[in-house]
């Protein structure tokens, strides 16, 4: 159906010998559901454009070489004229949408190809239906949830019944919930309809047991490896918790989906069940009432110094190798306090029986946006060195609880302080000494063109000695030269640029909303390592998050919101392996256990090993 | 959720004591054009009038449908907007006649300016100097005058759908009309962009307000919207906008011609029409080159292959909303040349404006949409109802509303 003959991207501008994608050879047949996979920066979007024929005929560049969608060159045809045999959704739905209400939105590519009114009328009303749309017909797209706009985008270009759909990280952005309602519409697209579907995805634990074929380009510039997913996972340098799994068990074949590792898990579980999980990370300080994690165990000093040691080694052996500089830094901080306990003691301040006063304290909120509620009573205490992971689907009001920590909303009723202050009462430059919120969209956060006029500017709104951010800069992200401008950083080097810029100020409290969507898993397991870090050094820090993954790895307690309320809140390890949405994979497969991570069986089982 | 949302549907009908069907739902919505021929109905009326009891009364009439017409959708929101324009153009006028002067010679001099001396040259234009009441009193009204056309031009674009106006237009037209439709939605969109990132600058710690931060976020703005226009223009161009058929050369050579001989066409007989010499041959020529220029829009929609899904019907309350703008602004113009007098109150000597009875009643006209025009749906209250329920449901339709609405 795609057939990829010899096919080479260069972009103008960029160094000719560095090209986007180089000498890709490929065939994807008919009815197939293709998995795109790769580290940030192979050139899996340059693949992807090629197909719908935005490359070259709309971004520019050259590509050298062929690519034949249904028998038509895509060189001699422009992408209006692939329009009626590839559908194309890229990684923002909202940018995809033309019109303003849903039902419109369906029929406007039709409505291009020029097709009979009632042919449009039939296939319309079946789309609303494929994708369980039909209560939201007459909704403008802005009203919608980002889980409908992605259901709402992938029905847009159904509706022409193209032969091709290709898929730039169709869930990133959604919550887990969503992200199984959009891969179950694919499924049966595949399924029932003969439809060839080519996704990249980053998020591998929700996609690679759907594929057919699993296409990996390993490095930029180095041509693609196209197999069935579990031989191409066995040798992958990114793969979801289920292969780690597989892959420290050595099971053969690898397991893709929970279902497959469980039947084979009898034997892990068993020699697991004499241990008990160590705690995720460093647990936070005794604190607050509320804040006491019951379940969060403090494990010995020498487990937890090995599971923070331990959480560099995930990944790859490349991604290692990248980041072994800060790992190693990181080390050294950790294992003298071996955990915040240790160092909480020792800092002045309130002794260990004594409760630390809580970062933030949050009474009774109740927060309106419009005329709708968007927070209703809801309690929360941080204490310092603790990180919580905020769940809950789009809309819950995640990010309604971190602006109104950071005083951007005024709350409706009840009380919020942070570090002692009313945040919307406080003047900006107060406030960012006690709180600091990297936003979902981080280059918001950013205003210069350069790196380092970021970091002068840092500087000075945090009162910071000239030199702070910078140094935080290279701690966080080493080998970032001063005069790059911040649009020309990978997603995740940009989190971590204004991660530095909100750290200049060292405020005790660190908010981060969905730090991870576009992440792939080297830069997860960074942005962990770091965090893990700010956390040990007694930061405390909230993220909202729809990653289980990371909420397993990172966080002491989870605080699941529902409506605008607290419908759950514990340790980790309790909310969690109680609810089968939020609950991780290795969770899923060593149930009843309660095992988060990887890591965690990988510790146990050293140990066990040793002993 | 449906119960509550029905028994709250069911309570809005009773109340209102009438059945007009939800708007929002496609198959009984008002069609867009009419919604802009009542508004440009009151519109054309406001023109016909100075006098300030009249104007408020139109005001009056196309807040109210607005207010009980209007639907969630974001383009209806705009509305506010052009109320504070046209509060905005009375300020400037009434600016202008203090400090610029006034054609009005008025004998109640309320205050005295200092007056600029100008040179020989520029006689005729004045700063400074008195102020009269006339002079204030006129520039109100006309102010007011224009205040009312942009709040009724406001109230079509809060209640028509921009959008759905598109698939009334002319295929040839279609394309160029998309792109002003994008261009409107463009500067709604870059409002939300520069409120979203001045609350960012407070997450620096910058203050959010001011000129500066204005200033500071300005290019980040303005890139962030050009990425945004390029991923929608590649978005329309991968889902077939701007496909073309293949038309014959003959065809659109004749296409041009006719085009282009039509305007020139409609050109000269304006001319002709205006000027005092060619009224003779005038008229024709309009309306030759008119037939032209839409013989050649009629072809050069064979261009497009474009169809069109679910356009709007013209249906009973189409005719309805659009027939009591056309009633009302008949109704006006045959008032205007029936009793100039009430329509345009004298401002010398100083009167009190009166009400003229039938003009007034003529205008009250215009409330008819807000009876036959779909009502909005009732989306927010509905959620309420819905979302709180997991707790106590007594507990909370008691004490929800006046607690979260302070």
């Amino acid at each position: 159906m795609i057939r990829f003959e010899s096919v080479t991207v260069t972009y103008d501008g960029v160094d000719v010998d560095v090209p986007a994608v180089r000498d890709v050879n490929l065939t994807i047949p008919e009815g197939e559901l293709v998995l795109l996979v790769g580290p940030s920066g192979v050139g899996k979007s340059t693949l992807l454009s090629t197909v719908s024929g935005l490359v070259p005929h709309f971004t520019g560049g050259t590509l050298s070489g062929r690519v034949t969608v249904a028998g038509r060159d895509t060189r001699t045809h422009k992408p209006r004229e692939l329009a009626d045999v590839v559908g194309t959704v890229g990684q923002d739905p909202l940018s995809h949408f033309v019109t303003d209400t849903v039902e419109d939105e369906l029929a406007y590519g039709m409505e291009s190809l020029g097709l009979a009114p009632d042919v449009m009328r039939r296939r319309v009303e079946e789309t609303l239906d494929l994708l369980g749309l039909a209560d939201l017909r007459d909704r403008p797209i802005a009203t919608l949830s980002g889980g409908q706009q992605q259901r709402v985008a992938i029905g847009s270009v159904l509706t022409p019944h193209p032969s091709v759909l290709v898929l730039d990280e169709p869930t990133s952005a959604l919550d887990p919930a969503a992200a199984e309602e959009v891969l179950a519409v694919l499924q049966r697209l595949v399924h029932d309809l003969g439809t060839t579907v080519l996704m990249a995805e980053h998020r591998l634990e929700r996609v690679v047991q759907y594929a057919d074929q699993v296409v990996l380009l390993p490095a930029p510039g180095q041509p693609p490896v196209i197999g069935a997913p579990a031989d191409i996972m066995a040798v992958s340098p990114v793969y979801p918790p289920v292969v780690g799994l597989g892959r420290l068990a050595d099971w053969s074949p690898l397991p893709l989906s929970v279902r497959d590792a469980r039947r084979r898990a009898a034997p892990l579980r068993d020699r697991l069940a004499e241990v008990r999980p160590p705690a995720p990370g460093p647990a936070p300080a005794p604190a607050a009432p509320a804040a006491t994690a019951s379940g969060a165990e403090v494990g010995e000093a020498a487990e937890v110094a090995e599971v923070a040691k331990a959480s560099e080694v995930q990944g790859s052996p490349g991604v290692r190798r990248r980041f072994s500089l800060l790992g190693r830094r990181r080390r050294a901080v950790q294992v003298p306090g071996a955990g915040a306990a240790g160092r909480a003691e020792s800092s002045p301040g309130p002794g260990p029986d004594q409760p630390l006063a809580a970062v933030a304290a949050v009474a009774a909120l109740a927060v309106r946006r419009g005329r709708v509620p968007a927070l209703r009573r809801v309690d929360l205490t941080v204490a310092p060195g603790e990180t919580i992971a905020l769940m809950g689907r789009n809309g819950a009001g995640k990010s309604t609880l971190l602006a109104t920590l950071v005083g951007l909303l005024e709350p409706t009723a009840g009380s919020v302080h942070v570090g002692g202050a009313v945040p919307h009462r406080t003047g900006p430059r107060e406030l960012i000494r006690r709180v600091g919120l990297v936003p979902q969209e981080p280059r918001d956060l950013l205003y210069a063109d350069t790196v380092a006029g970021e970091c002068a500017a840092a500087d000075r709104d945090a009162d910071a000695a000239p030199g702070s951010c910078r140094a935080l800069v290279s701690e966080l992200l080493p080998g970032i030269p001063d005069d790059t401008h911040p649009r020309d950083l990978s997603e995740g080097q940009r989190l971590t640029l204004a991660l530095a810029v909100v750290l200049t100020a060292r405020p005790p409290l660190l908010l981060l909303d969905e730090p991870t969507r576009g992440l792939d898993y080297a830069a997860k397991a960074r942005l962990v390592a770091v965090l893990r870090g700010l956390a040990a050094e007694g930061h405390a820090i909230v993220l909202a998050t729809h990653d289980v993954e990371l909420a397993a790895e990172l966080a002491h307690r989870v605080v699941i919101l529902a409506e605008g309320e607290v419908v759950a809140d514990g340790a980790t390890a309790d909310v969690v392996v109680s609810s089968p949405a939020f609950a991780p994979q290795v969770t899923k497969i060593l149930a009843p256990y309660h095992w988060l991570t990887v890591t965690q069986v990988r510790t146990a089982l050293a140990l066990a090993g040793t002993e | 959720m449906r119960g509550a949302k029905g028994a709250r549907g069911a309570v809005a009908a009773a109340r209102a004591g009438l059945v007009a069907p939800e708007a929002g739902r496609r198959s009984d919505a008002l069609h867009s054009g009419a919604w802009w021929v009542w508004a440009l109905g009151l519109a054309t009326a406001a023109s016909r009038t100075t006098n300030p009891l009249l104007l408020g009364l139109l005001i009056a009439v196309a807040g109210y449908v607005v207010a009980v017409r209007r639907t969630d959708a974001p383009w209806a929101r705009s509305y506010g907007a052009f109320v504070k324009l046209g509060l905005a153009v009375i300020a400037i006028r009434l600016g202008f006649a203090v400090f610029l002067g006034s054609p009005i010679p008025g004998t109640h001099v309320l205050f005295t300016l200092p007056e600029v001396p100008l040179p020989e040259w520029a006689k005729g234009v004045r700063i400074g100097g008195r102020v009269s009441a006339e002079s204030l009193l006129f520039a109100l009204y006309e102010g007011l005058k224009l205040a009312t056309l942009l709040i009724c031009v406001g109230a079509a674009n809060a209640l028509a759908n921009p959008v759905r106006l598109l698939k009334s237009l002319p295929g040839a037209l279609y394309e160029a009309g998309v792109a002003v439709v994008v261009a409107m939605t463009f500067a709604p969109q870059l409002i939300a962009d520069v409120q979203r990132l001045r609350k960012a600058r407070r997450l620096r710690g910058r203050p959010d307000r001011g000129v500066r931060g204005l200033l500071q976020v300005g290019l980040p703005v303005l890139e962030g919207a050009l990425e945004r226009s390029v991923a929608l223009a590649a978005a329309m161009d991968a889902r077939g906008y701007g496909r073309t058929a293949h038309v014959p050369v003959a065809v659109r050579r004749t296409t041009a011609a006719l085009t282009l001989g039509g305007l020139l066409g409609v050109c000269a007989g304006t001319y002709g029409l205006l000027a005092a010499e060619g009224a003779g041959f005038g008229l024709p020529v309009l309306l030759g080159g008119l037939g032209a220029a839409l013989g050649g829009l009629w072809l050069g929609g064979r261009r497009c292959v474009r169809t069109r899904y679910r356009p709007d019907r013209w249906a009973a309350r189409a005719w309805l909303v659009s027939g009591s703008g056309v009633a009302v602004a008949g109704l006006m113009i045959w008032a205007a040349s029936y009793d100039p007098v009430g329509l345009r109150p004298g401002v010398i000597p100083l009167t009190t404006p009166e009400l003229p009875l039938w003009p007034a009643l003529s205008v009250l006209l215009g409330l008819a949409p807000a009876f036959v025009a779909p009502r909005p749906a009732l989306p927010a209250p509905a959620k309420d109802a819905m979302s709180s329920s997991t707790n106590d449901p007594t507990d909370d339709l008691m004490n929800d509303p006046p607690k979260e609405t302070p």
